[in-house]
């Protein structure tokens, strides 16, 4: 089993941490002029996200997590599962909900995603940055309005709704930003 | 790996920085020559090494064909060497050096850091605090304005912001406080005492020390002297102190152990902890005890963290923006 020491903690390593797969956000040295020193570490908890405050005894060990990121395709969800993957070697992963999360809205089939696997299994699924999907329902818009202020609702395909400008038509293709979830601009 | 590995050639510290560290240097040696504090050098790698377990010090080895022998270890202070000096009767002095200490790394420590130590012969620590505090002020000069010096006792310290006595409490009444507060360490023996003292003051009490101000923390626990004497009237105090602002240790001192057959001791308890913890041996200085059995006059000394006082002056709030070029690009 693979440890590493508080020694080679930095931001980014992945551990386990009471059971469960975590990763090192910040790690802070302290230590009293002739004394203990100590890692005080905050640590996010990869299965639910929280981060939270632990402090390490320097030089304690702690085991690591075998946990990767790797670019997989998204194939199509099941009603239960949402199935992806890797290109190279054909090998298929499920992804259940907690691990989708609310970025369920964003996956498009064929789509490349990084999906954060523990083990083996989908952790967290990242979808691109941007992504291009067709709007399945806006009110018809004011002719003649380019301006974009203001804007109306719009579902795409895979049930995202976001505010588009009032020119922009049912049936068209538009570029998202999945980070903020705004409209950027026609396909 | 850096993701700005391309540029990593490049300093931390902007040339401003650097410009202001060779500022407070001269400001330091000013200081010193004002006094009549002689500036002395000594050896960087020598061939004992620190007995302290909480110390790590950087073994290093000749490469030389046919001498591949260990040849020693580079210091983690200059104070074994100053205090022969002192011994053999040179009166006090000043050193401006390189230290190293392996594993302290972090956003206030490099393992290669330049440390201020001096040793003023006659003077108790109290004294030696007053001159800290000159030394600061006087550095920070036009950088910083600090509030009036502050002096409070180890007790009254952790009474204040731990509630707890650190000379009475036990492992376990130190170990509850912390819990109460919301902090275990993972690794810390239950029954470590001086683990779970440490723990208490740098996470409690340290950071609510010297705002905006120099703070002095003295009379240690015995058990947390180091090289310090042990007070006359009361051998379970210390004669220790140390020097924090914004909650950042600058400084540590000691009214001087001059006591050959103590630090003969001292020595014996620091190698049976290396031993216990699973730590490699470290020769002991002969020559140091043999300088304490001649004599070494009544003196203190301190150690200040240069880096430090660059960061206050600087208002940095990294190691790597007043040094140029820290561990990672060394």
């Amino acid at each position: 089993m693979a440890t590493y020491s508080t020694n080679e903690f930095r931001a980014g390593l992945k551990v386990m941490l009471d059971g469960d797969p975590a990763s090192i956000v910040e790690n802070e040295f302290v230590k009293p002029g002739k004394g203990q020193a100590f890692n005080r570490v905050k640590i996010r908890n990869l299965k639910t996200g929280r981060v939270i405050e632990r402090t390490f005894k320097s030089g304690d060990t702690i085991e690591a997590a075998d946990v990767v990121d790797v670019e997989m395709q998204y194939l199509y969800n099941d009603g239960q599962f949402w199935h992806f993957m890797q290109p190279e070697n054909y090998e298929q992963v499920q992804a259940d909900s907690t691990a989708v999360g609310d970025n369920a809205k964003w996956l498009k089939e064929q789509d490349t995603c990084i999906v954060t696997l523990w083990n083996g299994s989908p952790l967290a699924v990242e979808p691109p940055h941007t992504v291009l999907l067709t709007i399945v329902e806006t009110d018809p818009g004011v002719r003649g309005d380019t301006s974009g202020g203001g804007g109306k609702p719009a579902k795409l395909e895979t049930g995202a709704v976001v505010r588009v400008p009032l020119f922009v038509q049912q049936g068209e293709r538009i570029k998202v930003n999945t980070r903020t979830g705004e409209y950027i601009s026609r396909a | 790996m850096a993701p700005d590995s391309d540029n990593d050639w490049r300093p931390t510290a902007s040339f401003a920085t650097l410009k202001l560290r060779a500022q407070l240097i001269a400001r330091v040696r000013e200081f010193f020559a004002k006094r009549d504090v002689l500036e002395v050098d000594t050896p960087i790698l020598s061939q004992a090494g620190a007995t302290d377990p909480h110390l790590h010090s950087l073994a290093a080895r000749s490469l030389a064909p046919g001498d591949d022998r260990l040849r020693g270890f580079l210091h983690t202070s200059p104070e074994f060497a100053m205090k022969r000096l002192l011994a053999a009767g040179s009166g006090s002095i000043y050193q401006i050096c390189k230290v190293f200490r392996g594993g302290e790394s972090g956003r206030r420590h490099n393992p290669e850091f330049t440390m201020i130590e001096w040793y003023r012969v006659g003077f108790d620590h109290h004294r030696l605090m007053d001159e800290v505090a000159a030394l600061v002020t006087e550095a920070l000069t036009g950088f910083r304005a600090l509030d009036e010096v502050e002096k409070l006792s180890y007790r009254d310290a952790f009474l204040r912001h731990a509630r707890i006595d650190p000379h009475r409490a036990s492992a376990a009444e130190f170990r509850a406080c912390a819990q109460t507060r919301g902090v275990t360490a993972s690794g810390l023996a239950p029954d470590d005492l001086d683990g779970w003292r440490d723990l208490l003051l740098t996470h409690f009490v340290e950071p609510h020390l010297g705002v905006n101000r120099l703070t002095f923390l003295y009379d240690y626990p015995a058990a947390a002297a180091a090289l310090a004497r042990l007070r006359a009237d009361n051998p379970a105090i210390a004669e220790r102190f140390e020097l924090y602002i914004d909650g950042v240790e600058l400084a540590n001192g000691f009214h001087e152990l001059a006591d050959a057959p103590e630090q003969y001791r001292r020595f014996e308890a620091d190698k049976n902890a290396r031993a216990q913890l699973d730590l490699p041996p470290v020769p002991r200085d002969e020559r140091l005890l043999a300088a304490l059995a001649h004599g070494l006059p009544d003196c203190s000394g301190v150690a200040l963290g240069f880096d430090r006082l660059v960061m206050l002056a600087a208002g940095a709030a990294s190691i790597d923006e007043v040094i140029a070029f820290p561990s990672a690009r060394a």
